[in-house]
């Protein structure tokens, strides 16, 4: 019946063709967004990509089963911290491979081992002193160039003169791994120990405490002022030309180059303030000036977001402003504020260039015990990694970007548990 | 514009003189307003408005549209203050005592004068939490026990209690639209105000929920002072014993609700009951 009444209308090649027309442009249009997206994953899948080739082999570690003899001429009972640990060392290596060699080889086989050698032995005998006099048994990270040789980055059949290790090296690799004292295990290092000089004994730690204190000092800081801020601009303060120019430069100060904020915690915080270089307190407070207006902003589109009828329930009830507030605005605000302040902290933990000017890219051995010890951040931790040509502080680089990938998914993923955990109540 | 207002003047003598003094007699006067101005800005909304709301009935504003019932409703409890641009003149009493007078508080006031919104707007807390914000608040319940009475009255009173015992607990948001307006009446109710002022409070509610409120509001007549916002005129009818009409920002006409209905003084009024203004 219906297909009667259609089929009446006449259908003319100008429909047709427009119709087509019409339809081509859709389809277009579609597959412009999907070009569009696919773009943007492939490119997304390359970084990854080459983030895991690069640093997946900084993720385990070479290491070397080493007998260490604690022969009591070398390390006094009484005094073990005083010992002679480098003769500890060297001892054992004369032991270590069959056959005679001369001091030299002797001396070129101990460099098989981390050059901190001495200190591993030595803290594992402050810690059990009953060995004295026995033997030690330790596996011991691998130098950098052994590392990679076991890891495949260093290639046997390059020519010998343009390769780091020598035959004679390789050969007695090769025999330690006949021996079975040659393991992989998971590199946990990356993250309990600070940086070195030495690639194999370079970790994360201090970067990671360092990353740490100074988002601390900033959410402490740039949260309860963001804030405070919002809830004026939004729920207090007159419209007038003064609190419009403050909502224009809170807004501008969200777009300033994170450099200039480095700048200014230079200038202030160190110059004027005399605080020490290289803190995370310096570094937070600076990441708190560009974190605020950001968590300024997200506070007010998340008031502004609460529906005026609850509002107006508020205060028909009687609420005072700040009951209103404090009762019904903020806790359904709170979700987004949440939200927000994550983004934010997350943004700041990514953040590099104002951390390099207050110098925390310092080369600091241990993590900070506090917020006024000098410290570098992931970020920079990365970018000095990133300077050094050790084929370990290569595969390091890429290994400290996706540890800090890694924590920056953690943070969205705690944002958005946030948001849908206080969401779903009601 | 002069001319409007000398207009108005004139047609407020007439109602006065219109009035029926045995009704005004029976009823106490509760809230009187004087001269009502209010301007949005630059832009005034109400333009002099003098009433007497008579205790324990209801009372119902009717008019097109845009014309300032609302404007007047909020300035009764002192919702306007919450409007930034929002200018009141003249005064408004509620028995005898300036409503705007520096020295009162407004939270009081606003125990005192309850509000009904237009839009069911419930906390989104559990049911028993809306009916208890008030209380809470105020500091109106001595211990749980105390508050949990409050509660359970309130709800009775509101008609809803039964409907709702079981849930007390469960978010006032995941109630029906007429369910929501009248935990909004018992919210109202739960902090002993004595007077309740309704916007449009079934304009978003389907014929049977309206006719629910309408009968609650009918019962709460016997305890409370009832401004009743309406763009029905059947509602008003139904509800009212008295009916403002306004128009323009100017109040035209105000009186028995029969006789606002049935036999109108001024050609504005007829021409809205008829219909002709829209
Ligand atoms: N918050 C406000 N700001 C500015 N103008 C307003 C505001 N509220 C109401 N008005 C204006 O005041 C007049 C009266 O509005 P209202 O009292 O809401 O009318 P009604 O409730 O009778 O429909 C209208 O012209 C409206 O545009
Ligand atoms: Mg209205």
């Amino acid at each position: 019946m219906s297909e009667a009444t259609v089929s009446t209308r006449p259908i003319s090649q100008d429909r047709i063709r427009l119709r087509n027309r019409r339809n081509a442009a859709d389809f277009r249009l579609r597959a412009y967004g999907i070009a569009a997206i696919g773009t943007a994953i492939g490119l997304l899948a390359i970084l990854l990509f080459t983030l895991v080739i690069g640093g997946y082999s900084a993720f385990v570690q070479t290491h070397i089963r080493v007998d260490f003899p604690i022969a009591a001429e070398n390390v006094d009972p009484a005094n073990p911290a005083e010992g002679n640990w480098r003769a500890v060392v060297s001892d054992a290596m004369a032991t270590l491979l069959p056959g005679s060699q001369s001091p030299a080889e002797t001396r070129q086989i101990a460099q098989i081992l981390t050059s901190n050698t001495q200190f591993f032995v030595r803290n594992a005998v402050l810690a059990n002193p009953d060995v004295i006099g026995g033997t030690l048994t330790l596996d011991v990270p691998a130098a950098d160039i052994f590392d990679q040789l076991n890891k495949g980055n260093i290639s046997r059949d390059t020519p010998e003169a343009n390769r780091r290790v020598s035959d004679q090296q390789i050969g007695w690799f090769d025999t330690l791994v006949e021996q079975g004292r040659i393991s992989t295990p998971f590199n946990w290092g990356l993250f309990f120990n600070a940086d070195s000089r030495f690639p194999e004994i370079a970790g994360l730690a201090g970067a990671i405490t360092g990353s740490f204190y100074a988002l601390l000092v900033c959410f402490v800081i740039s949260f309860p002022v963001g804030i405070a801020a919002a809830i004026y601009l939004e729920e207090f303060a007159p419209k007038n030309r003064w609190t419009d120019i403050i909502e224009v430069n809170i807004n501008n100060l969200a777009a300033v180059p994170s450099i200039v904020f480095g700048l200014l915690g230079l200038a202030v915080f160190l110059q004027i303030f005399g605080l020490p270089r290289s803190a995370p307190l310096v570094g937070g407070l600076v990441l708190a000036l560009m974190t605020l207006p950001t968590i300024i902003i997200v506070t007010r589109n998340a008031l502004k977001a609460v529906p005026p009828s609850i509002r107006e329930a508020g205060y028909g009830m009687g609420a005072s402003p700040q009951q209103v507030i404090w009762h019904h605005v903020l806790p359904l605000s709170l979700p987004g504020i949440l939200t927000g302040t994550i983004i934010g902290l997350a943004q700041a933990l990514g953040e590099t260039a104002p951390l390099l000017l207050i110098g925390m890219n310092a080369f600091i051995t241990s993590p900070p015990g506090g917020v006024m010890e000098a410290s570098t951040a992931l970020p920079t931790q990365i970018y000095i990694w990133a300077d050094s040509p050790e084929r370990g502080f290569v595969s390091r680089t890429s290994a400290g970007i996706l540890v800090l990938l890694g924590f920056l998914l953690l943070m969205n993923a705690i944002a958005i548990f946030l948001r849908q955990r206080l969401e779903r109540r009601w | 514009m002069d001319m409007v207002a000398g207009k108005v003047k004139m047609t407020q003598q007439s109602v006065n003189t219109a009035m029926d003094p045995s009704d005004m007699l029976e009823r106490p006067i509760r809230l009187t307003a004087r001269d009502v101005t209010v301007h949005y800005g630059a832009k005034q909304a109400l333009h002099g408005i003098s009433i007497d709301i008579p205790d324990r009935a209801v009372t119902s504003f009717i008019g097109p549209s845009g014309c300032g019932k609302s404007t007047f409703l909020r300035c009764i409890n002192r919702m306007n203050d919450t409007i930034e641009g929002a200018k009141v003149g003249g005064t408004i009493k509620l028995d005898g005592e300036d409503v705007y007078d520096p020295n009162l508080d407004v939270v009081e006031l606003r125990a005192r004068i309850g509000m009904v919104f237009q839009k069911p707007n419930p906390f989104p807390k559990s049911i028993y939490e809306n009916v208890a914000y008030g209380p809470r608040i105020h500091g109106l319940a001595r211990g749980k026990t105390d508050l949990d009475e409050i509660v359970v009255s309130s709800l009775r009173k509101a008609g809803l209690f039964e409907e709702v015992k079981d849930r007390l607990n469960e978010p006032g948001t995941g109630l029906s639209g007429g369910q929501q307006q009248r935990l909004c009446i018992a919210r109202a109710i739960a902090v002993g105000p004595e007077v309740i002022l309704m916007d449009e409070p079934c304009s978003a509610l389907d014929p049977i929920a309206t006719a629910i409120i309408e009968e609650l509001i009918d019962e709460l007549r016997e305890n409370y002072t009832i401004v009743i916002v309406t763009h029905s005129m059947q509602q008003a009818a139904r509800v009212s014993q008295r009916t403002a009409f306004f128009h323009l920002g100017n109040l035209i006409e105000e009186g028995v609700t029969e006789d606002i209905f049935t036999n109108p003084v001024n050609k504005q009024t007829q021409d809205y009951i008829m219909g002709r203004i829209g």
